[in-house]
């Protein structure tokens, strides 16, 4: 291609041309262009090259671990405090002071990521999501302990933003300069996990891909199928996909979330529990006031005490916390922990 | 030998394997004969699966083959090898009889501006393609035939000579829209001869495209020519060799040499591009516009839904379908798999599958079902829009008995219909036809009174979801035939997470763990 071309050989400036001659730069020019494309072609045909089939739907899948968020370090010091009082403010302040205040979780700079249950497009008083108080109370003390950012999000049954909205955690946001992360559909990745039956998933990664520390601040309700929803079947709300097939298998699933997420706090907001007509409610009457909030660092735990104190029934009958508990993955038998109840 | 002859011998040659292609992929006669071959020697289909899948299936590395002359000669394809382009060849010359005229025969032949519609259309597939949704099988000469021929054809000079190409009589749905347009595109050869090649095809606009940088083309001598343009006479693809030849519209045909009384004309290696226009003549605004409308196939189609959550619960894809946004990636439309399956299930879609998946099969077990020891329809397809998978990895048997089978769909009861849940009457012929071992369908025995006071013991049939394969051939062989009192809807389809049914995919079924057990 380089070959400088002669101007005589030129047949535009040449006195006799012969009409049908072309310069040797055009020639190689032309046929390099062909000649290109050829071997262009092949080689992109060559490094495209599929030879060999797949079974659909059997590819082999990977996803992503979530890191462990629990704090280590704290001897001597309870790992579940039950605080009663009269508002949220009082009784969580009480709870988390109870268990050494919210520094022994949060260090200066962490960005927090805390998840609400918001699910159900309701107002604060049916009790069916994470009450704006105790949302509000929890942010309030982790950017007091000096957090550089909070997080909250949640993946919810009824619409994303009429949730958000309704349940008064938008509100909050708003009022604390939170960030609040909906689920769009680039939010989430798979999740691959060594469930009873949670395998790989798609997670809402989102919230997760910058958190240092994460806080769960669950409401405390009865449900149907699962017969209550607390601090652990929080943690649905950050899976998307086909959730609806988790009904098949509730139990284990809720079970497999205690092993999905290790999270530095949880937050039981038993001030007002839907005792009946779960997880959605709709009557002032289904809802009964307890004045309680449970706060500690095994879910399970926490479980265990809302199950029998809060929403008053038999944990014999409540699978998932056996399941966990069974597996390691947490310690129903909280009187056999340190623990501490306090009066707010 | 003239050359115009050693044409006409290709063309015979290739029009004839063609057809041998179409007649035998059969599963009488098909015995490792590449059916597939014109498909996969297409280098359009290769080009724009690549641009959606970022792959070439398999067998497409063949269209390299049909790049080279290309890239050497121009688009000889279009005269001396494409089926389609020979049947309207053909069919032009005899439609054309009434051009005997020297005149009006050359009047016909001269360029049009409205031959860059190809071209537009082209942009418009490609632009389409760009955004993951493959229509060139709409057009493509070489999909677009043998869906005509597999389709419509076929079955309809079945029902004028039984038994010719099948042992029963083939139905498809729709089949009579895919025959007016091959009858509608053949018949416009009378208005412009050669009508689908020089305005329509995108394999010709394609080839057209490439063929700008070819080094051999036909060159005028304008020293010996008179002005005649009795070259004009029998040029197929209007390529104005009379003046500056438009390289990208020349079929290659030879015919003006042959023609030419002054020997003005030759075919030349690497002549002077004053002689010729190099690129295809496009309007760029036109352009634009074929961009957009091909944008609204991805942009409008997709928007319908019907390859989301809108999906139809009768877009139940063959076995060894790729999920669904990839397979409107890959499927050209050809319908090989319809012309290859052996019962007939497999039909090409209308609208069902939304405005992407025209012409795209899925199971109508009203008309067959999935054969389960058959992969033929995974055999022929040339883009592996289902993949080549063997009987092992459809039936989830030796090595893949840990993943289990694959599913089209799951079987659903509907029970007013079902003769022992709403009858008082016998049958579960549901149950006997089911394929797999364990029996997804099983059956309870009940005791009732009928109306007439007399007890009757009969069995009343469930379906099993974690061993149901969706192959449909409870539905088929229902009694009641209008409607199936049993029917396998998409749901539970192994090729989408997004449209499993159960969560486990069976694998905690106590039927299975039943027969572990025994094991």
């Amino acid at each position: 291609m380089s070959t400088p071309s002669d101007p005589s050989q030129n047949p535009e400036s040449a006195g006799a041309p012969d009409p049908s001659a072309v310069s040797r730069r055009e020639f190689l020019l032309r046929t390099g262009a062909a000649g290109g494309l050829i071997a262009g072609a092949t080689f992109a045909g060559l490094k495209l090259w599929q030879p060999n089939h797949f079974i659909p739907g059997f590819e082999a899948q990977k996803g992503l671990h979530l890191p462990d968020y629990r704090v280590t370090g704290a001897k001597g010091l309870p790992s579940m405090a039950i605080a009663h009082g009269a508002t949220h403010d009082q009784t969580i302040r009480a709870a988390i002071g109870a268990l050494g205040g919210m520094q022994r979780f949060i260090q200066k700079g962490d960005v927090v990521m805390i998840k609400p249950n918001v699910a159900f497009d309701r107002p604060p008083a049916l009790a069916a999501t994470t009450h704006p108080d105790a949302l509000r109370t929890v942010a309030k003390l982790v950017l007091e302990a000096g957090a550089s950012k909070v997080i909250i999000a949640d993946n919810p049954i009824n619409s994303p933003t009429g949730c958000f909205l309704k349940s008064g955690l938008r509100a909050v946001a708003d009022e604390l300069n939170l960030d609040l992360l909906y689920p769009e559909a680039e939010s989430f990745s798979p999740l691959q996990l060594d469930g009873e039956i949670l395998r790989n998933w798609t997670f809402f990664h989102e919230p997760f891909k910058k958190a240092t520390k994460v806080i769960g601040v669950a409401p405390c309700k009865d449900h149907n199928l699962c017969h209550a929803s607390m601090t652990t079947k929080n943690w649905y709300g950050l899976l998307g996909g086909r959730r609806n097939q988790f009904h098949q298998h509730i139990h284990s699933i809720v079970s497999d979330f205690a092993l999905m997420m290790k999270p530095t706090l949880v937050v039981l907001d038993g001030m007002n529990v839907l005792m009946r007509n779960g997880p959605t409610g709709g009557r002032l009457s289904d809802v009964k006031p307890m004045g309680t909030v449970v706060a500690g660092t095994d879910m399970i735990s926490v479980d265990s005490y809302g199950y029998s104190h809060l929403l008053e029934r038999d944990i014999a009958e409540l699978t998932y916390i056996h399941k966990a508990h069974n597996r390691g993955l947490g310690n129903m038998n909280w009187k056999d922990t340190v623990y501490r109840e306090v009066q707010a | 030998m003239k050359i115009r002859t050693a044409r006409r011998i290709s063309q015979v040659f290739f029009f004839s394997l063609f057809l041998f292609f179409v007649v035998i992929s059969d599963l009488r006669y098909l015995k490792g004969y590449p059916v597939s071959l014109f498909l996969e020697l297409d280098p359009l289909v290769a080009f724009a699966t690549a641009i959606t899948t970022h792959t070439i299936y398999k067998g497409l590395l063949w269209s390299l083959v049909l790049l080279i002359p290309t890239v050497l000669l121009g688009r000889i394809f279009c005269n001396w090898i494409c089926p389609y382009g020979i049947l309207h060849h053909f069919t032009g010359w005899l439609l054309g009889k009434g051009r005997d005229e020297e005149k009006i025969r050359i009047e016909s032949n001269r360029y049009r501006s409205i031959y860059q519609i190809k071209y537009i259309i082209l942009i418009g597939m490609i632009v389409a393609a760009l955004f993951g949704s493959l229509q060139i099988g709409l057009l493509d000469p070489i999909c677009l035939f043998h869906r005509s021929m597999s389709t419509a054809i076929l079955p309809s000079l079945n029902l004028v000579f039984p038994h010719t190409f099948y042992v029963r009589q083939y139905f498809h749905i729709g089949a009579w829209v895919i025959g007016f347009m091959l009858f509608l595109l053949v018949g416009m050869n009378v208005v412009i001869p050669r009508f689908f090649c020089r305005v329509i095809c995108p394999l010709g606009a394609f080839l057209g495209t490439i063929s700008s940088v070819a080094l051999w083309r036909i060159e005028r001598n304008p020293s010996k020519c008179v002005d005649c343009d009795l070259c004009l006479k029998n040029c197929e693809g209007a390529s104005d060799p009379h003046t500056q030849l438009r390289k990208s519209e020349c079929f290659v045909c030879f015919n003006c040499i042959e023609d030419c009384p002054e020997d003005a004309l030759s075919f030349k290696f690497v002549p002077p591009l004053q002689h010729e226009l190099t690129m295809p003549a496009v309007q760029p605004r036109r352009a634009l516009l074929g961009a957009v409308v091909g944008f609204g196939f991805f942009g409008f189609g997709r928007s319908s839904g019907a390859a989301d959550r809108g999906y139809d619960k009768k877009v139940i894809r063959p076995p060894g379908s790729v999920e669904e946004k990839e397979f409107l990636e890959r499927c050209i439309k050809c319908d090989q798999c319809i012309r290859v399956c052996p019962t007939n299930v497999l039909q090409p879609s209308i609208f069902t599958a939304g405005l992407e998946g025209l012409w795209t099969p899925i199971l109508d077990n009203k008309i067959g079902y999935c054969e389960l020891n058959c992969t033929l329809c995974s055999q022929v397809c040339p883009t592996g829009a289902i993949q080549r998978i063997s009987i092992e990895e459809k039936t989830g048997l030796g090595k893949f008995a840990a993943q289990g089978p694959i599913r089209l769909g799951t079987a659903f009861y509907d029970h007013g219909r079902c003769l022992p849940w709403s009858m008082e009457t016998p049958c579960v012929v549901c149950e006997e036809v089911c394929p797999v071992s364990p029996k997804a369908i099983f059956s309870r025995e009940v005791t009732i009174t009928k109306r007439d006071g007399n007890e009757i013991t009969l069995r009343r049939p469930y379906v099993d979801p974690a061993l149901c394969i969706g192959c449909g051939i409870c539905e088929h062989e229902c009694p009641v035939t209008d409607e199936a009192a049993i029917r396998v809807t998409a749901i539970g389809e192994t090729r989408s997470r997004e449209r499993r049914l159960l969560m486990d995919g069976g694998d905690t079924s106590a039927v299975r763990e039943y027969e572990s057990r025994k094991r």
